[in-house]
């Protein structure tokens, strides 16, 4: 059994599904990608492994026990982390009292998960006493991750981590996350960049309305000429 | 005055004249009204709708304050030179924050559930106004009631003048002094509680962004309960200090509404730093505005050109007016406010 899989997945909003029969897993210290085309229900299965959408059909397993009932918030107590692709920081809030929101369901000291946090990025810590509203977007991504590392997750879910940053800062970004998998933390990301992402991915999704229509390692996946013509440009 | 120049004394003369009618009043009213705002904003903030009820809780709990007055004066316990009010205003306080409490359960709860509109809200919070209204003119009446005891002034216009051989007096009562020191006291507590507290920075996160609040595992009943707390302390504060320095009638708290709402929009709706600015430059256009500045002029201009009328750009009668006009200034030039409010 996978550590958190999604499992036949059916659901949307309102009247309409979006995922059909969708499936998706991760294990400890593994990097997977969920990467289609755009609509093809990427973000919905996310929110939906997370709790913020309510499953029609299937189930949501972590460590074998069914959360499918769980609010975000339980989620969140239960280790699972989620950085949202917009609206992901407090604005208002300085770098280190974002990531001391982050750790607010813990009791105990915190300060050696927030020293981890700057270790991984430097930039943070220089810039902890200025509101996280006025860094640069790649920065304010870096407060995203290290605000939901905070509660010291077992598995960390990013939505478009990537989305709207130079190459250069994705380039910088992937090589934080995966010195965050190599700590053993379970990383389930949607991304647009499909190349660049599915290079690092351990496991790759590829899902097409709503539905599987690929899955196989990272390389696998950009090795396949059906994937490549498809999705990846040749 | 046998050591200054005619021109010198003249001079003083009007600075104390402005002193007394417009800086030291303007002062505590400033203070008075940012109190107010700081309430008015704080619950846009966290609960994001404008409480129409705010005046009214302001109103009862002075109410509240006032019978408490009387029943530590009806047993002989007084504050000496300040006033009994000062020591009746926690328990004032904690009823005021009770029924806070009692009507977000009963009222704003449900609407809370039906995530309803700001629209819905503001409706809602005029219906709570109503009901306070009524409750306020069941217990105490709709007339005047005048709280203050204690000494009136700190300083005296006669003594002044003898102080300084001026012409002119400038008075200090006890209720402005006692308006300021508690008006500073209360901002520093709310701003260090925001900005040092975990409770305050749960606050102010789930005010900047209430979805990633909600995933950092920030309880929001726990967060607008507190939000509560804080409007009933600080209305009935603010609404204590108001009735101390002038007096305790229900429909003018009413009326404050306005200037109120003007001084919250006017910093920027959400963020209490402007709530305390706006504050200040809303009494104080109000006292510039309707201030009669014949006798400054006459000072300061020769005799020969003295002015005959008051020089009042406005009746005291418009003073609302001015909130008024200020807010649609606001709203048409910067609507975001001084300080760009929205959140804590």
């Amino acid at each position: 059994m996978s550590f958190l899989i999604g499992e036949n997945m059916v659901c949307g909003y309102g009247g309409a599904d979006i995922l059909h029969d969708c499936t998706i897993a991760v294990e400890p210290g593994e990097i997977a990608v969920v990467v289609g085309p755009n609509g093809a229900g990427k973000s919905t299965a996310m929110k939906a492994m997370f709790g913020m959408l309510t499953l029609r059909e299937g189930r949501v397993l972590l460590e074998n026990e069914d959360i499918s009932n769980l609010k975000p918030q339980q989620r969140v107590l239960k280790g699972m982390g989620f950085v949202p692709q917009t609206q992901n920081v407090f604005t208002s809030m300085t770098v280190e009292e974002n990531l001391e929101m982050g750790a607010f369901i813990r009791s105990d000291d915190i300060v050696q998960t927030m020293q981890q946090v700057y270790a991984l990025f430097p930039a943070l810590y220089e810039k902890r006493q200025q509101p996280a509203g006025e860094l640069s977007g790649g920065q304010r991504q870096q407060v995203a991750v290290g605000r939901a590392l905070m509660t010291r997750p077992q598995l960390l879910m990013l939505d478009e981590p990537t989305a709207g940053v130079s190459p250069i800062v994705m380039d910088e970004l992937f090589d934080r996350i995966i010195e965050i998998a190599q700590t053993g933390i379970a990383i389930l990301m949607v991304e647009q960049n499909a190349k660049q992402s599915l290079n690092i991915a351990d496991r790759g999704y590829v899902l097409v309305q709503g539905r599987n229509a690929h899955t196989d390692t990272g390389a696998a996946l950009l090795a396949n000429p059906e994937v490549r013509r498809a999705f990846l440009g040749g | 005055m046998p050591f200054l120049g005619d021109d010198m004394a003249d001079a003083l003369n009007a600075l104390v004249i402005l002193a007394n009618f417009v800086l030291v009043p303007g002062l505590a009213y400033g203070s008075q009204l940012a109190l107010g705002a700081l309430g008015v904003t704080l619950v846009y903030a966290v609960l994001r709708f404008s409480n129409f009820a705010h005046g009214e809780t302001m109103a009862i709990g002075t109410m509240f304050v006032i019978l408490a007055t009387w029943g530590l004066q009806s047993v002989g316990i007084s504050f000496g030179p300040l006033p009994t009010a000062l020591i009746a205003l926690p328990l004032g306080i904690f009823v005021a924050v009770m029924l806070c409490l009692v009507t977000d359960r009963l009222v704003y709860r449900y609407y809370r559930r039906q995530k309803a509109s700001g629209v819905t809200y503001l409706i809602v919070s005029v219906g709570v106004m109503f009901v306070y209204n009524g409750l306020i003119r069941f217990v105490i009446g709709p007339r005047d009631q005048i709280f203050a005891d204690g000494q009136r002034f700190i300083l005296k216009a006669r003594e002044f003048k003898s102080m300084t051989g001026l012409n002119e007096g400038l008075a200090i009562k006890t209720t402005q002094v006692v308006t300021v020191v508690t008006a500073i006291l209360t901002v520093g507590a709310v701003f260090w509680f925001l900005n040092r507290t975990r409770t305050g920075k749960s606050m102010r996160a789930f005010s900047d962004n209430e979805d990633l609040a909600l995933l950092s595992g920030i309880n929001p009943d726990r967060v607008v309960m507190i939000a509560w707390m804080m409007t009933g302390a600080l209305a009935t504060i603010a609404g204590t200090l108001y009735g101390l320095d002038k007096s305790f009638k229900p429909f003018v708290y009413l009326q404050l509404l306005l200037p109120i709402f003007a001084a919250a929009i006017v910093g920027g709706v959400g963020n209490p730093l402007g709530a305390i600015a706006g504050g200040f430059v809303i009494a104080f256009s109000e006292l510039f505005v309707t201030f009669a500045y014949k006798r400054v002029v006459t000072y300061l201009l020769p005799d020969s050109m003295a002015p005959e009328t008051l020089v009042q750009f406005l009746s005291t009668d418009y003073k609302f007016a001015v909130s008024f006009v200020i807010l649609v200034i606001v709203l048409l030039v910067k609507p975001t406010g001084i300080f760009s409010g929205k959140s804590l």
